[in-house]
């Protein structure tokens, strides 16, 4: 069906400061219309979305989709089902695949594997380096020009400072935009909980905020160097938090998101060796965690996301140490989000700005917005819904969560896809 | 993930031993005197006890060790027990069955305890999780995380020797950060009542924030930090802290660190000198002190098989009564 009504649900449309009671319209796949439909329309079908949020879909700034080389722990079309099921239309995947997004046809093909499968639009990262090995520069205009929405070393360290600078230029030739991770490895020293009261308690090698944020005060100076565009992925430390919101104060064209479990957890949930709290970043501390909600609610950090990473069973049958690090956040990103607008910590246009408009425009893709004439990439969901995180119902072939068992509350409902529902409820 | 203490059952009979942290001081109390009726055992002219007759118990060692694990094969030979001793080594492991496959294969051989020591810590927990519910998980040293057996055997010792726990000052010296040792000795010290649990280090080996989460008051100084102790506790000095650039040399360290009579003339007349071993001699003990009257270091080592035939013989006890529970069901 090319055209669909959606009526009678609270319209939240963050960027166009758009937050109403509201009917809106779709035709060939594209938003006609907020409020009255044209003269003359006549809708194929439609949604009655009362009592329901209506908003543009989800924009997750870092899902990995294991494909391709490592489809044991999921797929593109396993991994963009459960996205639509969250509500998430658009995902960014990082360049870690097996082999590595380091040349065009990489990137294609990963982009038409995920048209085929249709569940989600999937934008790759490009590797900076090649092989994301840190010496040499990949062939960043070409992955440009093959779709990819910026560069990024993953969580590989670059092997100096010098190829780090002439990688920020390099890329800033073509402005594209740079993701880092920040941590210095020599820091960081192989630990895989936060250096703090829990890891000296439970003897496990710990990872100090200051491998996060000696990172960030050295990158910083560097883009500033440069000049290039940059967004932090996955800040985990207050103060990290504070350089990036005082560099881009500063003038500095510099962004950052933060994991919804950031922003939920602390390294007091790794007690008693939880394995399902084995993340990289770690989960830092209580004030670490309330301090990257603050710096949420004042544009300090301007994103959301899930930092899916889905694992088969075996990555976690291990001592915690020896255990993959990751979970699987597609399906828990929008009800944590509206865990933080229960918490009080943002309003609800203002979460789901950092879960569309925002995202979107860090990764500079026409999305997160209800525009007439874009994309009817659209979630429907029920703020009031009651449900429980269970490994059996995830659409995920990834099924770790440390909310497992949580009661949560909110679910998309609807998700829609250029006009296309892939995602409803079942009969 | 299920949060409730694993290590007891409902009704607060040990299950695993896998850590002090969380067992409360009527528990540790009961282990120090089954340990002290088992001292007598152990004195006897036939030292063997009927207990465990017809038990399989399985050292199953991740980690080389030669005390630990012959001190743990005489308490369940004491015990009656059969057991069998399996010795992975690292590279090993990694390139064969996982962890839990092993496991599961000894379960098969209807084994009945686990005693284990593995590098990576939390692993005693994680096998206690996943074992069957009539086996008993005894943890030997995991990573830098416990060694509650140790600690209990350090107890017993000092119980042996002062009576009381709670007017002593204790301090414990040298690389607190990465020993399994001293974690397990300062829980336990808490858990009895000592007065002051002091903890003697350059910040390399103790770092300001993991002294503050462990309880210990935190000296830099040796004279300063044994002052008026009545017991002292030294810790072996691993020799990669020197390569990890965490000590500039053994002569530096022992010259600040290493205890001799000397410096030991800070603590109380009565002070008691242990160590867990393997002793470096010239490191972090002048054989002086190491062989002196005030060292209980050998003592150790004997009370070690009485203080791991209680905590074997308690925590089989229970799981005896859920075997045959399971059984009959």
């Amino acid at each position: 069906m090319s055209r669909i009504s959606i009526r009678g649900g609270r319209l939240i449309d963050p960027a166009n400061g758009i937050d109403e009671i509201s009917d809106l319209h779709l035709a060939d796949g594209r938003v006609l219309s907020v409020g009255q439909a044209p003269e003359g329309f006549s809708p194929e079908e439609t949604i009655d979305a009362g009592g329901f949020v209506v908003c543009p879909g989800f924009v997750d700034l870092r899902a990995k989709l294991r494909e391709p080389g490592q489809e044991h722990k999921g797929t593109i079309t396993s991994e963009t089902r459960a996205a639509a099921a969250g509500g998430i239309t658009t995902l960014c995947c990082p360049p870690d695949t097996k082999p590595v997004i380091d040349t065009p046809a990489v990137a294609r093909m990963i982009q038409e594997r995920a048209a085929a499968s249709g569940s989600a639009r999937v934008v790759p990262l490009g590797a900076l380096t090649r092989g994301l090995e840190g010496q040499q520069l990949s062939e960043m205009a070409a992955l440009l020009e093959a779709g990819c929405c910026g560069v990024s070393n993953d969580r590989r360290p670059m092997s100096n400072l010098q190829v780090m600078r002439r990688a920020l230029e390099y890329a800033a030739s073509f402005e594209l935009t740079v993701f880092i991770h920040p941590e210095v490895p020599e820091l960081a020293n192989g630990g895989c909980a936060h250096e703090g009261a829990v890891a000296s308690r439970l003897g496990l090698p710990g990872v100090p905020a200051a491998a996060e944020t000696v990172a960030i005060a050295g990158l910083l100076e560097l883009i500033a160097l440069v000049g290039v565009r940059a967004h932090f992925c996955l800040v985990s430390t207050a103060r990290g938090a504070q350089l990036i919101a005082r560099a881009r104060h500063d003038g500095l064209q510099v962004t950052a998101d933060v994991s919804a479990h950031h922003l939920h957890l602390s390294e007091y949930d790794v007690l008693d060796f939880d394995d399902r709290c084995h993340l990289q970043p770690p989960l830092r501390t209580m004030r670490d965690r309330d301090s990257l909600r603050q710096w949420l609610a004042q544009d300090g950090i301007e994103a959301i996301c899930s930092d899916h990473q889905p694992h088969e069973a075996d990555a976690k049958l291990a001592p915690f140490p020896s255990t993959a690090s990751g979970l699987s956040g597609l399906e828990t990103l929008l009800p944590l989000s509206l865990r933080l607008v229960d918490e009080g910590v943002l309003s609800l246009p203002d979460m789901i700005a950092r879960l569309t408009d925002r995202p979107a425009r860090i990764l500079g893709v026409d999305a997160g917005r209800l525009d007439p004439g874009m994309s009817a990439d659209i979630c429907i969901f029920d703020p009031e819904a009651m449900w429980t995180l269970a490994a059996n119902s995830m659409i995920s072939m990834g099924h770790h969560s440390p909310f497992m068992g949580w009661e949560m509350k909110g679910k998309a409902v609807y998700t829609l896809l250029g006009g296309r529902v892939v995602h409803e409820p079942a009969i | 993930m299920d949060r409730a203490n694993i290590q007891v059952d409902s009704a607060g009979s040990l299950r695993h031993f896998l850590t002090i942290e969380g067992l409360k001081r009527a528990l540790l109390v009961e282990l120090l005197d089954t340990a002290e009726s088992f001292a007598e055992v152990t004195e006897r002219e036939v030292k063997k006890v009927p207990l465990l007759r017809g038990k399989t118990i399985v050292n199953l060692f991740f980690e080389s060790s030669t005390r630990t694990r012959t001190t743990f094969e005489l308490a369940a030979k004491r015990l009656s027990a059969d057991v069998i001793n399996i010795n992975v080594p690292a590279s090993a492991a990694t390139k064969g069955e996982s962890l839990l496959d092993t496991l599961h294969n000894l379960e098969a051989m209807h084994c009945d305890m686990f005693v284990i020591r593995h590098p990576d810590s939390g692993a005693a927990h994680f096998i206690a999780r996943h074992a069957a519910p009539h086996v008993s998980i005894i943890n030997a040293g995991d990573g830098r995380h416990a060694h509650p057996t140790q600690a209990m055997l350090d107890m017993f010792t000092i119980r042996r020797h002062k009576k009381t726990f709670q007017q002593l000052i204790v301090a414990i010296v040298g690389d607190v950060l990465h020993s399994r040792v001293a974690r397990s000795q300062i829980h336990a010290l808490s858990t009895l009542g000592v007065q002051e649990i002091r903890a003697i280090a350059p910040r390399t080996l103790l770092p300001v924030e993991a002294a503050s989460a462990l309880g210990v008051h935190v000296y830099h100084d040796m004279h300063e930090g044994l002052r008026d102790v009545d017991v002292v506790i030294m810790l072996r000095l691993q020799y990669e802290r020197m390569q990890g650039g965490m000590l500039p040399s053994e002569h530096e360290y022992y010259r600040l660190y290493g205890l001799t009579e000397d410096k030991l003339r800070h603590a109380r007349d009565d002070v008691m000198v242990m160590h867990p071993g393997p002793i470096n001699r010239g490191v972090e003990i002048d054989s002086a002190v190491a062989d002196g009257p005030r060292s209980v270091i050998l003592q150790q080592v004997s009370h070690g098989t009485a203080v791991r035939m209680a905590v074997m013989s308690r925590a089989m006890q229970r799981s005896t009564v859920t075997g045959s529970v399971r059984e009959s069901s």
